[in-house]
């Protein structure tokens, strides 16, 4: 929420997109998050890609629970509806939009009080159901708003600002959207813009359950020796094992990055992504082995980022139930009700 | 036998099956309810259900009745015995003169009978078990057997009972056939072993009409489909699982595209009730018509939705089936019980709308009407029924529909009124009705987007904790309320022959029993106006025939008087005017009941007048 207007004026030579838009097309309301915040990051790579993805920003639906991260839809796309709905419940309200209009994009924001604790049953239902949404979860590990609480994300011995240790153990929101069925997950570090900007534009262009997990610091009340969700922490922990490139209407760029090769995906919107890996024996198309790979490191206290897992082919909710093109809102009353003659024989099979 | 007289009655008894739950008898005993619709004659069949799945006692009652009564009479006139486990218990609740059919194949000790009931065995296990050897047909015939009998005890035409197997069974002719074959070796063997008929007849008449015998929640859910809800998000709970699966059945039905086979239409089972209400406040947010069905424990659990819906201003429907409670309460047993929960639903200062259908022909009609209401007042619409319509038969009149009938969008502001340059403040009261406009997502590409939230804004949709920004839009939300008065069903009001200074209040499902009631009440020399309330909020008729009386009885199937305390809240009413005549052990209210109580309470007026009325 903000209460300072953002000035309207647009410096004539800011570069277009496709569609003639410049950045501040895609931009919302000034931020009233902590100055730092990771979430601002990533609403910058969110205006980023949808910029570089030339979408009309009044075709997307933003939708959110309750938090800091919850906020930050304000702060972006400011053409486009935008939907604050209560804590945790913003999969729900989301899944409820999407099957009356499966026309808009969906980008579902989070964090991870919202999604891993009081909203974990309709995070996990959302992905199972494959909606067609981008979910974003802006993972500090802490309840900010309440001014530093433990959240369900915080890793097993890490310590609060005030130096309490967390005895319990940490929801990976990633493993869990692995196992769920997700079709496109990817984790990243809101520091780490070139990484993120591409695996948004990705999971936007992606048909299906597309889940992010961005490691967003929070500069207030987690971001101190002892958490392991610090800038400091992230960076020094971070192990990528790939590097992407979204390319919209254009050939992919081939050219191998030491160690491995470029592999391109190519979207049901006919977008490309180029895959450079950097970890050679890394299989985005294995659910299986990425899985088995993220507990590895997991284990040894790495951060595995980058797209960990797509599915080219992936179905979403609207296929599985077989709904019809047009979208739901806008039948009306000549296509949706069957008319008194139906009604009359209806009421003679009655009786 | 003692010297009480066999009750001797036509068309107007009541007969009651004791099953085992599991044992197929639910469609054999609804064959008998309908084999009587076809004589001519109104029935009014309930299903008593412990909250159990298989193996134990569940019931089935039909009322016979000629004079078209369709509440419960109370009392049991006959009693199908065919569970051991509850004879005692079935055995002693039947009317003195009445009479007792039950499966004489095992000797049963003459304790276990009543010396001023008719008793009447027919050897049921030995007929199945000399005609079948496959365990699950033996099972499932004997109902068809004992329906046989029943058939020649009562006096009933074989020949309509045939009929409803055939349609039953129609394109299967050998289920139809067995069916047939087995229906007849109950009745052959009554009429050759036993004194038919008995004095409980069966009479061909024509009192049934055009009626239709649907039970509420499938007119509900048929409603959803006539009112054009494209989306519906639900969780299973009792009694109200059968609303969503009706809806399912009706849409695949109706609702598929003829060139792609495609559906218009979205189903999804919730993972709980917050998901469900939640889906359907996300595509009502996004301009589709959305609904979820629930009983009493899903409603607490999204009644934080309720409020977001009723402060952000989303429609929504929500058909709330009542059970008894409170907490998990008598899952399988009905009452009018959640209507304090419903009207006030939410934290903070909330108001909600509710729809009263007394029938399944009015749960159709209001089920439909919500939906133009939803999007009309932009909140959320309860559909208040209740186990008793929504999970039995019922005879109503024919449900009907105007072909001309448009969908009410309510005020939605288009990409070309945008255009137009009209004023575009979500919360904004343009009309002075309370109702504001809203846009759907992606109407425009640099106008009428806003940000929706549950927290206080201002009329343009700008987050505000200012004090007067809040009050303002308070204020307004309740001018929409009070616009909603004239939007909802009103009550009808029916006057007794006489002048009368007394009045009663009624709604719902408990209506056939007050009806026949008021016949009662007149017969012990009691006038009342009558007035059914069929919405909150209450129109102003409600605060008219409350100054028009004296004493006005409200009748309901709660503990707590429900309605009496709104109607006492939202009129400012002095509440010693108010009677409270509550019934709430969860079985349907009767006629009975309601002439005793209020016909004691009117003799009591006589002798002992209560304080005068402060008007």
């Amino acid at each position: 929420m903000t209460y300072i207007a953002k000035p309207k004026f647009h410096h004539p030579g800011l570069k277009k997109n496709a569609l003639g838009y410049t950045h501040r097309d895609y931009e919302g309301k000034i931020s009233t998050l902590c100055a730092g915040c990771g979430h601002d990051s990533i609403t910058a790579s969110i205006i980023e890609a949808c910029y570089e993805l030339s979408i009309e920003p009044h075709r997307v639906a933003k939708i959110s629970g309750i938090g800091c991260s919850s906020k930050t839809p304000d702060y972006f796309l400011g053409n486009s509806h935008g939907f604050n709905s209560v804590h945790g419940r913003m999969p729900s309200v989301l899944t409820g939009a999407n099957l009356a209009n499966r026309d808009l994009i969906y980008l579902g924001v989070s964090g991870d009080g919202d999604s891993a604790s009081i909203g974990f049953g309709q995070f996990a239902h959302s992905i199972r159901r494959g909606v067609n949404m981008t979910y974003i979860v802006e993972n500090n590990g802490v309840y900010g708003l309440t001014k530093g609480q433990f959240s369900a994300t915080a890793d097993r011995g890490s310590k609060s600002k005030k130096g309490v240790t967390n005895t319990d153990n940490a929801i990976d929101l990633v493993a869990i959207a692995l196992q769920l069925g997700a079709t496109f997950i990817a984790r990243s570090f809101s520091g780490d813009k070139s990484q993120l900007v591409p695996l948004i534009a990705a999971a936007i262009g992606h048909k299906g359950a597309s889940f992010i997990d961005v490691i967003s610091p929070c500069i207030a009340f987690n971001n101190h020796a002892g958490s392991t969700k610090s800038f400091d922490y992230v960076r020094e922990h971070n192990d990528a094992v790939n590097r992407l490139d979204v390319l919209v209407g254009r050939d992919p760029i081939a050219v191998d990055y030491a160690p491995g090769t470029v592999q391109v995906v190519e979207q049901h919107d006919g977008s490309k992504i180029a895959l450079r890996k950097i970890d050679a024996d890394y299989d985005p198309h294995d659910r299986l082995g990425a899985q088995t790979f993220l507990a590895r490191h997991a284990a040894k206290g790495q951060i595995v980022t980058g797209l960990l897992y797509v599915d080219p082919d992936a179905e979403d909710l609207h296929e599985h139930l077989n709904t019809v093109e047009t979208p739901l809102n806008s039948l009306e009353a000549d296509t949706l009700c069957p008319g008194s003659a139906v009604l009359d024989k209806i009421n003679a099979s009655l009786r | 036998m003692s010297d009480k007289k066999p009750i001797s009655s036509v068309n107007d008894f009541v007969v009651r099956f004791a099953n085992v739950n599991g044992s197929g008898s639910a469609s054999a005993n609804e064959m008998f309810a309908r084999a009587i619709l076809r004589h001519g004659v109104p029935v009014s069949p309930r299903n008593i259900f412990p909250s159990n799945i298989q193996g134990l006692p569940t019931w089935y009652e039909v009322r016979v009745t000629e004079d078209g009564h369709l509440g419960a009479r109370g009392g049991v006139d006959m009693m199908v015995a065919m569970n051991p486990q509850t004879w005692d218990k079935d055995v002693a609740g039947i009317e003195p003169g009445g009479y007792l059919f039950y499966d004489s194949t095992k000797p049963m000790p003459s304790a276990k009978f009543r010396d001023d009931i008719t008793v009447i065995g027919v050897p049921l296990t030995a007929i199945t078990n000399s005609t079948y050897t496959d365990p699950r047909q033996r099972q499932l015939f004997k109902n068809i057997i004992y329906l046989g009998a029943l058939s020649a005890l009562l006096e009933m035409d074989p020949k309509l009972i045939e009929q409803l197997i055939g349609e039953q069974y129609k394109g299967k002719e050998k289920l139809l056939s067995s069916n047939v074959h087995a229906l007849h070796l109950g009745r052959d063997w009554a009429l050759q072993n036993l004194k038919c008929p008995i004095g409980l007849r069966v009479r061909k008449s024509d009192k049934v009409g055009d009626r239709i015998f649907i039970e509420g929640n499938s007119a509900a859910a048929l409603g959803a489909v006539y009112g054009g809800a494209t989306v519906c998000a639900w969780y299973p709970i009792t009694p109200s699982s059968s609303v969503a699966e009706a809806f399912t059945a009706h849409c695949k039905k109706y609702r598929h595209d003829p060139e792609t086979g495609k559906a218009k239409y979205a189903i999804v089972q919730g993972e709980d009730e917050l998901a469900s209400i939640g889906i359907v406040i996300g595509a009502s947010w996004n301009g589709a018509r959305a609904f979820t069905a629930t009983s009493g424990p899903g409603i607490s659990l999204m009644t934080e939705f309720i409020g977001l819906s009723y402060f952000a201003e989303i429609p929504a429907v929500i058909m709330n089936i009542q059970r008894a409670g409170p907490s998990t309460g008598m899952p399988t047993r009905t009452q009018q019980c959640d209507i304090i929960a419903c009207a006030y639903a939410s934290h903070g200062d909330t108001k909600h709308v509710l729809l009263f259908p007394e029938d399944p022909a009015e749960a159709f009609e209001f089920a439909a009407a919500a939906f133009d209401l939803a999007e009309r007042l932009q909140t959320t619409i309860f559909l208040m029924l209740d186990l008793d319509i929504g999970m039995n038969h019922r005879l109503c009149r024919p449900l009907k529909w105007d072909d001309a009938k448009q969908y009410d969008r309510g005020k939605v502001m288009t990409a070309e009124m945008l255009e137009e340059g009209r004023d575009f403040g979500r919360y904004l009261d343009v009309d002075g009705d309370g109702i504001p406009y809203r846009t759907y997502p992606g109407t425009h590409p640099t106008k009428g987007s806003y940000f929706t939230r549950g927290t206080s804004r201002d009329r343009y949709a700008r987050y505000s904790e200012e004090g007067s920004v809040y009050a303002d839009n308070m204020q307004r939300l309740v001018r929409k309320f009070e616009t909603a008065q004239d939007l909802v069903p009103r009550p009808l009001q029916a006057n007794a022959e006489r002048p009368t200074k007394y009045g009663v209040i009624y709604f719902g499902s408990t209506s056939p029993a007050m009806d026949e009631a008021i016949g009662l009440l007149e017969a012990r020399g009691h006038q009342l106006d009558r007035l059914r309330i069929r919405a909150f909020p209450f129109h102003s008729s409600v605060a008219s025939f409350l100054a028009e009386h004296d004493f006005v009885y409200v009748v309901e199937q709660n503990r707590d008087s429900q309605l009496r305390q709104l109607i006492v809240n939202e009129n400012g009413i002095d509440p010693v005017r108010l009677v409270p005549i509550v019934h709430y052990d969860g079985t349907p209210i009767t006629a009975r009941f309601i002439a005793k109580a209020i016909g004691d309470h009117q003799d009591h007026l006589k002798v002992t007048p209560l304080r005068k009325a402060v008007s």
